[in-house]
């Protein structure tokens, strides 16, 4: 028996290898995203380790996620103490600022997006563990103002060399520096920034840089003597300490710090899982249509094999067999996918500027064992349904020229699959709408539209009935008999014809929600951009970050500005999650024109807050109510002043005014300008003024109205683009199951095929039908897949109206593109399929049986 | 071999000198050696011979199916020694019908639009008159709207003598028509075709290895071991089972 399944496998390898692609696919995203996520986990640890020293000593408390900018400091005098400690060999000072940005010899700053542009103090201290941190490869340590040490990969990219001047800009006071570049540091041990950019000065430069010229660090190294422990030297420290600073040790630090950091980036996992998702359950469309296909061929062998003594059971455990082998092929297949996925994912990061090119890759056996897990049992549960319909073949059938299978009825199908799109509505609405107060909502909306789709699935044999009939008719009425018979062909097993239009349907669906959520979110932001845009110009950085407060100066005396308000934000902890709070003077916000629910600018004072009305919706707050946040100084408890409507120039949904966001601990940093011209000024003149007065800042800019929202809707599209391409994959994967079921229908019909080639059919009018029912096929996907995805993305955009997207828009030519595209994929799907058939023997097509 | 053609009766088909071979060198296997045979117009011709005799491949060749490894083939007054596969494509849907053994009906057509699909591929529509002549013949009328599926053997044989009938081809070619039919089925059929040839001066070429069938017709060729070895001009039963006879009794002195 055994046997007898896998010369069956051997027999169809062409089948085997279509049906296994999906299967390749999912487990290649799979282990490509485990594979990438281990090495970025491993590269982040291992940079941390090589940036903290033996025990850190820090202010205490206070969130600073992602946030080396903080006011909170440490004073020089301890340094002294700390390395008086017994167990310490020595102690220094570390100053480490973001923001700092070296400007190539081309005018363009290096990195920017992603990690950090690092302006530090050159330390000579060796990192935890006796490793050794960057050290000097070429020239020296910088030693008074106007020097600096540049890393090794920083150095190259820009292209200087020591003796060279390198220009650079801060977000601190002093905006711009030209330096004389007087060394290059490097990790001679091994080691990398990841695409963080270092720039080193001398410390008392540092000082003077970033923290105004006080005698202060950010944090402390205190590195341990032969024979103490990290730990040991933690304890000693903590006893010496003032209050409100605390001693960590590096290795703990290094793990938070990493641990911080990879939880930031794990939407990128989870993104990348769901698309694993998606292919997986695609696959799973084409597998279960592919076995059925091919047990409704072999029927008749099966029932010989039952004729000849085989048990249901045993027919049952061949088909079974055969799923087993094809899933562990297509694990396997998948791995080394995967491999070359995460390869690819490493260098697509490198272009964004995160550089992990000096870490191999991490093969964790959980991966492996993941894939397999993942490819085999996916494929046994899809090749389950079919195997279960061998036990109706009857031993009897063997001996039968013509055998159908039996099918189980369509109408107990129909009702499942009704009963399953109801479940999967109800599960949406919860998902989406405000109905009950239950956490997950991701959940429910996610697996709404799965149980939405499987039940459209399971429903549209009988749904595209009348969809086929108007097809048959359409095409024998434009393409006569030929096109008559390629309708009649795809409505011969309608089940076989949706399922695998079922397939494309699914990708269709979520590029279909995609392209309305873009859509709605660009029409959002341009027309909250009109509403609220009320200034001429504004001043923002390119990598969305803060810049230095003497810019405002700046363009304030540029000739035609009449007044800049400035706003400043920085990132918080509200309720476990991300906050960004905007800082800015309450007289701004009445030029602003924002308009208030309740409260109001006036009643900004230091210590209170305003939010918008979205943010008071999903957190029910009131005018009067405590508002508790994690900033860089500790957990804080501001009152709201004051509610506002929602505002694209405050989008942060969080307000407070300047002096409460100094008094968190946040940098004296801008991040966004609002210029206001003189009446009269000339826009054009004025902007080539505030371009000049730019010049030497590459990474800020002034932006107009339309820029500015030109600026919002880029960041869109690319994110639409990421998820188009990504989607791309599923399309590719339904692409080879209509090939897949055309080339197996193609092989059920020789026979008529030959009939049809006898009677003067000729190849140019075979080859025509096959094309022609592949269209059909493509276009049932996309007309059910535009519909559902239409209706997803309206009711996802309509769950979020009242949070600043408040525009639902349907980009119908788009959604025409993609019928268009579904013609397309039935062309190219059919080409097979159709030179296969062009290219039988009639004579022995005829003979066939 | 041709020698009795009765006078005034025009060719419908003729192959000269046709050899086919299967495979190359020892393994080789010849089909049909060096046969010549008119087929005349408006008659009905049967070709008989065991299996293997080459009763087939001379009907392959015959009706452009397949291709000779040497000798002439006429349709007509056209040889298709040189035809490439679209103009074959062509001549087989201009000049020739085909009835064959298990029927071959489009299973998602109805009887009509299956008796129809060669004139339809070609764009062509049947003449109502004759299309009417045609079904009344085959008796189908109250049939015509149903798919093969629903009807029995005999009817579906006859749906496919009404399309090979329909586009008037110059030759219709059977292959085994009643092979896989009852007796009284196999007979409406023989009838059919008997009825094409007398009414319509249809040409019909039938390979059937059935005494009985070949009772029908008005010439029997007899092959074997691929050479037309002996003729019958208006056949009957015993006549036919007597050259048969002839035929065995030959072939186990040859020591076969």
């Amino acid at each position: 028996m055994i046997r007898a399944a896998l010369k069956s496998l051997l027999g169809r390898k062409v089948r085997l290898l279509l049906s296994t692609f999906a299967i390749v696919l999912g487990v290649a995203f799979v282990v490509g995203t485990l594979v990438f996520t281990d090495t970025l986990n491993r590269s982040f640890t291992s940079l941390f380790d090589a940036t903290v020293g033996d025990v850190v000593v820090q202010p205490e408390g206070g969130a600073t996620p992602g946030g080396i900018s903080s006011t909170r400091t440490v004073p020089a005098s301890l340094v002294e103490t700390l390395a008086r400690v017994p167990g310490a060999a020595r102690a220094d000072g570390q100053i480490v600022t973001d923001g700092v940005y070296v400007i190539d010899d081309k005018g363009k700053p290096i990195g920017g997006f992603g990690p950090p542009s690092l302006g530090v103090n050159w330390s000579d201290a060796p990192a935890g563990n006796g490793l050794v941190g960057l050290t000097i490869i070429d020239g020296r340590e910088p030693r008074g103002p106007g020097e600096v040490v540049l890393d090794e990969k920083t150095a190259e990219k820009a292209g200087y060399d020591v003796g060279d001047t390198v220009p650079i800009t801060t977000a601190d006071r002093t905006a711009n520096l030209e330096p004389t570049l007087v060394g290059i540091a490097g990790f001679p041990e091994g080691g990398s920034l990841n695409g963080a950019t270092s720039a080193s000065f001398e410390t008392s430069v540092a000082q003077d840089l970033f923290h105004d010229g006080l005698d202060e660090f950010d944090t402390i190294w205190v590195t341990r003597k032969d024979g103490v422990s990290q730990d040991e030297l933690r304890a000693e420290v903590e006893k010496v300490l003032p209050d409100g600073y605390e001693a960590v040790t590096g290795d703990q630090s290094a793990k938070d710090q990493a641990d911080d950091l990879l939880e930031a980036i794990s939407f990128l996992t989870i993104f990348l899982l769901i698309f694993a998702g998606i292919s997986l359950v695609v696959g799973t469309y084409i597998i279960v249509n592919t076995f059925s296909i091919l047990v409704a061929q072999r029927s008749r062998e099966l029932a010989l094999l039952r004729a000849l003594g085989a048990s249901k059971r045993q027919v049952q455990r061949s088909v079974q067999l055969e799923a087993l082998v094809l899933g562990f092929l297509g694990a396997t297949v998948g791995i080394g996918l995967g491999v070359v996925l995460a390869i690819g994912l490493r260098a697509l990061f490198g272009v964004i500027g995160l550089d992990l090119s000096d870490q191999a890759l991490v093969y964790r056996p959980r991966t492996f064992g993941a894939a397999y897990v993942v490819g085999i049992v996916v494929t046994m549960v899809a090749a389950w349904f079919p195997a279960r319909r061998t036990s109706r073949i009857a031993p009897v059938q063997a001996m039968r020229d013509d055998i159908a299978l039996p099918e189980e009825s369509m109408r107990r199908r129909f009702v499942l699959g009704l009963a399953l799109a109801l479940v999967g509505g109800v599960s949406l609405a919860v998902g989406l709408g405000d109905l009950v107060d239950i956490g997950g909502g991701g959940y429910f909306t996610g697996g709404g539209i799965l149980a939405i789709l499987l039940g459209v699935t399971a429903m549209s044999p009988v749904l595209s009935a009348p969809l086929l009939s108007a097809a048959r008719a359409g095409l024998a009425r434009l393409f006569g008999p030929i096109g008559n018979l390629a309708g009649q062909n795809s409505l011969r097993n309608p089940r076989r014809t949706t399922a695998t239009a079922s397939a494309l349907m699914i990708g269709l669906t979520l590029a279909c929600a995609m392209a309305i959520i873009g859509a709605s979110a660009k029409a959002s932001v341009d027309k909250s951009v009109e509403d609220s845009f009320t200034g001429d110009f504004v001043v923002s950085s390119v990598f969305q970050g803060s810049f230095s407060s003497s810019i405002a100066a700046r363009v304030a005396e540029v000739d035609g500005v009449d007044e800049v308000l400035r706003q400043r934000s920085g990132f918080a902890e509200h309720d476990g999650g991300f906050a960004i709070i905007l800082a800015t003077d309450p007289p701004s916000l009445a030029r602003l024109g924002v308009d208030f629910v309740s409260g109001g600018a006036a009643d900004l004072e230091r210590g209170t807050v305003l939010v918008s009305r979205s943010m008071a919706a999903g957190d029910g707050l009131e005018v009067g109510d405590p508002y508790e946040i994690d900033v860089p100084k500790g957990t804080v408890t501001w009152k709201v002043a004051g509610v506002f409507e929602d505002n694209a120039l405050l989008s942060q949904g969080l307000v407070t005014d300047i002096r409460t966001y100094e008094d968190a601990g946040y940098k004296k940093q801008d991040s966004l300008l609002v210029v206001y011209a003189d009446d009269g000024a000339d826009p054009a003149t004025l902007q080539d003024r505030l371009d000049d007065v730019l010049a030497d800042q590459p990474t800020v800019t002034a932006k107009d109205q339309a820029a500015f929202a030109a600026d919002q809707r880029k960041n869109i599209d690319t994110f639409v683009l990421i998820i188009y391409a990504l989607l791309g994959l599923a399309l590719v994967i339904a692409v080879l199951g209509i090939v897949n079921t055309l080339a197996l229908s193609v092989i059920e019909r020789t026979r008529e095929v030959g009939l049809l080639r006898a009677i003067g059919v000729t190849r140019t009018q075979l080859r025509r039908m096959i094309t022609l029912e592949s269209i059909v096929i493509a276009v049932l996907g996309a007309v059910l897949g535009v519909v559902l995805g239409t209706g997803f993305g309206v009711a996802l955009m309509y769950a979020v109206r009242d949070e600043g997207l408040e525009v639902i828009s349907v980009p119908s030519g788009q959604l025409v593109l993609f019928l268009v595209l579904a013609v397309l994929i039935g062309v190219v799907a059919a080409i097979l399929p159709a030179r296969r058939a062009a290219r039988l023997d009639v004579l022995t097509a005829i003979a066939t049986d | 071999m041709s020698t009795s053609a009765p006078a005034a009766t025009t060719v419908a088909a003729r192959v000269v000198g046709l050899t086919k071979t299967y495979g190359k060198g020892e393994a080789g296997v010849r089909a049909l050696d060096d046969v010549s045979v008119d087929l005349y117009a408006g008659e009905f011709t049967a070709v008989m011979g065991p299996s293997g005799s080459g009763k087939s491949t001379l009907m392959h060749v015959l009706a452009a199916l397949d291709r000779p490894t040497s000798g002439e083939v006429w349709i007509g007054d056209r040889s298709i020694g040189a035809l490439k596969d679209k103009e074959l494509t062509l001549l087989r849907r201009e000049e020739v019908g085909f009835v064959f053994q298990s029927f071959n009906l489009v299973p998602t057509l109805s009887a009509e639009e299956n008796i129809v699909l060669p004139l339809a591929i070609s764009g062509r529509k049947p003449d109502p008159e004759w299309f009417d002549s045609v079904i009344a013949t085959v008796g189908l009328r109250d049939r015509l709207s149903h798919k093969p599926n629903e009807l029995s053997g005999g009817q579906q044989q006859r749906v496919a003598v009404a399309r090979a009938l329909v586009s008037r081809p110059r030759i219709v070619f059977a292959d085994e028509p009643t092979g896989n039919l009852d007796s009284r089925s196999g007979a409406e059929v023989l009838d059919l075709l008997r009825a094409a040839v007398d009414d319509h001066q249809q040409t019909v070429v039938m390979v059937t290895h059935d005494p009985v069938a070949a009772a029908y017709t008005d010439r029997v060729v007899f092959l074997a071991d691929g050479r037309v070895v002996e003729e019958l001009r208006d056949p009957d039963r015993d006549a036919v089972l007597a050259v048969m006879a002839r035929m065995s009794a030959r072939a186990e002195e040859t020591g076969r």
